[in-house]
């Protein structure tokens, strides 16, 4: 269980408070007007973004002062998330070892996780030579490898259109389904959080609210969601 | 460790800035022992220093103006060649100089056919007209790009108001111009104040002599260790004088791409404009390119019966080059790893390190470290090492301004990635830093292995004759008249050290992911 604990944070002026908790294989989207402080959130579980109070545990150990690549968790961003240098095993392989320095078994793993997100045979290309939705079938395919328990998604499908988007869900499930792994997606589209199934986290007004059920939460919004999900709000 | 090696780099650096200059200070005599020739050679590299910085920029400016405006074929290769006299070594540019207005040159003898007296080339003028030579096209590149950084929108505007070619120059050029020529001016300045090369081999004697040329003559015909030293200072006061104006004006940086466009202009195919651009574009064209075309045409029957000297010097250049290539990218790139993520203070001092030996010239470096290795080592004997790292750090304020804006922006692109997979030390040197900045790295190693490879200076202060470089032997063909074997190693020279850029600088280039 991921729990945040009288968690403060502290962007130049903009605060954001949160005590929540997220259940170990739970689906969790993270929502709310942009600016409210989604993607602070998510650096601060992952380890970029300071804490000025409070504690990050999960399943009972204190990891807020621990480094990123520490954290029982994969991180998966916006853009960035390949090396356009190497080719896409070699990424995909650093989700086993960090230096590639790989032997012929974990070789044949990197192959086996791009054949189970639908890349077969591409390990050799380099990630300019494969499409916007190929990347991220890659990222996946290191996520599926690094087989950490908690994965975060920092609105990674944004740039895809909606059917590549919504196929790219349904891997992201699988992939969590395979690895156990509870999901944290930030998106502003609150079909996404739907998709996701599950739990949703609204961040609006300085908190982050804790997890309620996606469904009943997009049935009633508060007042602060509605105003963003009808857009007469100020975004 | 990467840090240990950062911290180590930066320990070297200050070592052989500050701790040669402690060392000098340590020797010098009192400045009352300046004699009145020591106060000639002051008043020398100043009065050459000026006059070279201004007539540069001063030919500059009608030539940048004209490679702003004018398209034609040939322009690109013009842009290029203009970067060439920065890393071509100074004693073959003295020796196709000479080839073109010595007394035996082209030139005296066109006159001389006339019935005119030969041009006599040895004296101040001399020495202004090489460092007009060498440093002319580095101001060109310069005011070119102040001129295409001038918005192509306002030359619409002025054409749209008809402005006359006098009110575009008065309302948009002039105004460029004095943003840039200052930073242009103090930046030759402050390169001719430390002309060492030039000087031995045009001055002409004890009226031509510079305060670098002064402490080695102190330091090997006089045997006069306090006044070297002295002099050192001197030379450090007019270089730290000048390097804090530069700083002031905000150096200019010579070596940005984005010089192969124009800038769209009207109202200036006029006849009389045409013909003026077009004459002041080969005039510059001429004058650079007929000296080297001398040495090439001079040099090209003598380069297959070198003598073994010539070859061996030019082996034991090419090390002394590639040594100084491989410290240079190991003190900017650790040097700059070191930097990196530390606050602003730290990084200020860094870069202040790294920046350093702007202001320290090659022969004071070279005094203070004679001074620091003779109580523990003999200094003749290590005079290849130490040319190699002098070399070194008199290029890594280039490679430092080149590598440490790279690195800041991987660690912008790719930073929070390696953190996420836990990439650190060796794996993210290997894995991230080394192919994201394999561009500014081959360039640093290139402009450190070329200038290497020219430099004569710290190696005629240290060598004995059996350890010559190939500058050092060019120079001592010259000196004893041997002009056509001096044409095949000059030629030899320029090859190698234009070939060195090239293959370090191609070789960051290629394969280089954008």
């Amino acid at each position: 269980m991921l729990l945040l604990e009288g968690l403060e944070l502290q962007v130049g002026g903009f605060r954001l408070s949160a005590d929540l908790s997220v259940q170990a294989g739970a689906r969790v989207a993270v929502i709310g007007p942009s600016g409210a402080g989604k993607s602070t959130l998510l650096s601060a579980i992952a380890g970029y973004q300071p804490t000025t109070k409070g504690r990050v545990t999960w399943a009972g150990r204190d990891i807020t002062g621990d480094e990123p690549g520490a954290r029982p968790l994969s991180i998966v961003f916006q853009d960035n998330n390949l090396f356009p240098h190497l080719t896409v095993a070699q990424n995909v392989g650093l989700g086993l070892s960090p230096s590639l320095r790989l032997s012929a078994d974990q070789q044949e793993r990197v192959a086996d996780s791009l054949a189970r997100v639908g890349l077969p045979g591409l390990g050799d290309r380099k990630p300019a030579q494969l499409s916007g939705g190929q990347q991220s079938r890659v990222a996946l395919a290191r996520v599926l490898l690094r087989a950490r328990p908690l994965m975060l998604l920092d609105e990674p499908f944004a740039a895809l259109g909606p059917a590549l988007k919504a196929e790219m869900l349904d891997l992201v499930k699988e992939v969590a389904a395979e690895t156990g792994a509870a999901v944290l997606m930030v998106t502003h589209d609150p079909d996404d959080a739907r998709r996701l199934g599950g739990q949703t986290i609204l961040v609006d007004g300085g908190r982050a609210e804790a997890p309620q059920d996606t469904d009943a939460l997009l049935a009633d919004p508060p007042p602060g969601l509605r105003a963003y999900l009808r857009g007469d709000g100020a975004d | 460790m990467i840090r240990a090696i950062g911290a180590a780099s930066a320990a070297l650096v200050a070592a052989a800035t500050l701790g040669t200059l402690a060392a000098v200070a340590s020797k010098a005599d009192a400045l009352p022992r300046l004699t009145p020739s020591d106060w000639a050679a002051i008043r020398f590299t100043l009065t050459q220093a000026v006059l070279s910085a201004v007539v540069s920029v001063l030919l500059a400016i009608p030539v940048a103006r004209a490679l702003a405006r004018r398209r034609f074929p040939g322009r690109g290769l013009l842009v290029t060649l203009l970067g060439a006299p920065f890393i071509l070594p100074t004693i073959v540019a003295v020796l196709g100089l000479l080839a073109v207005f010595g007394n035996n040159g082209l030139i005296s003898q066109v006159l001389q056919w006339f019935g005119f007296e030969p041009v006599h080339i040895y004296g101040l003028h001399g020495v202004v007209l090489a460092h007009v030579f060498l440093n002319m096209p580095l101001a060109t590149r310069l005011i070119l790009q102040g001129w295409l950084a001038i918005p192509a929108e306002r030359f619409r505007l002025a054409a749209s108001l008809d402005f006359s070619p006098a009110d575009t120059l008065r309302y948009l050029e002039v105004p460029m111009l004095r943003a840039v020529a200052p930073g242009a001016l103090l930046l030759i300045f402050l390169i001719c104040t430390t002309s060492f090369a030039v000087a031995l081999t045009l001055g002409g004697g004890p009226r031509g002599t510079t305060v670098e040329l002064a402490i080695y003559q102190a330091f090997r015909f006089e045997f006069d260790l306090g006044k070297a030293a002295l002099l050192a200072l001197v030379q450090f006061g007019i270089c730290a004088v000048a390097a804090v104006l530069i700083l002031q004006a905000a150096l200019p940086a010579g070596f940005g791409g984005g010089l192969d466009r124009t800038v769209e202009r009207w109202g200036i195919s006029t006849l009389g404009l045409r013909l003026q651009d077009a004459a002041v574009t080969v005039l510059a064209a001429l004058f650079l390119v007929t000296p080297l075309a001398v040495i090439v045409a001079d040099g090209l029957p003598r380069l297959l019966t070198l003598p073994a000297e010539v070859l061996e010097a030019a082996v034991r250049s090419l090390w002394v080059a590639l040594v100084a290539a491989a410290l240079t990218v190991v003190l900017a790139l650790s040097m700059a790893l070191l930097a990196e993520g530390r606050g602003a203070a730290w990084r200020g001092f860094i870069g202040f390190l790294g920046s350093l030996s702007i202001a320290v010239s090659p022969l004071v470096i070279g005094t203070g470290l004679f001074i620091l290795l003779f109580p523990i080592a003999d200094p003749v004997a290590l005079a290849l090492p130490v040319t190699a790292l002098v070399n070194a750090v008199m290029s890594l304020p280039f490679a430092y301004r080149a590598v440490a804006p790279a690195l800041a922006e991987t660690d912008l692109l790719f930073g929070r990635l390696s953190a996420s997979l836990g990439m650190s030390g060796w794996a993210r040197l290997r894995l991230v830093v080394l192919p994201r900045l394999r561009r500014p790295l081959g360039f640093a190693a290139g402009l450190a292995a070329a200038l290497s490879m020219g430099d004569l200076g710290v190696i005629a202060l240290f060598a004995a004759p059996e350890q010559a470089t190939l500058p050092m032997q060019l120079y001592r063909l010259m000196a004893s008249y041997r002009m056509e074997e001096a044409a095949g190693a000059a030629l030899l020279l320029l090859v190698l050290s234009l070939a060195l850029f090239w293959v370090l600088d191609r070789g960051g280039r290629m394969r280089a992911v954008a």
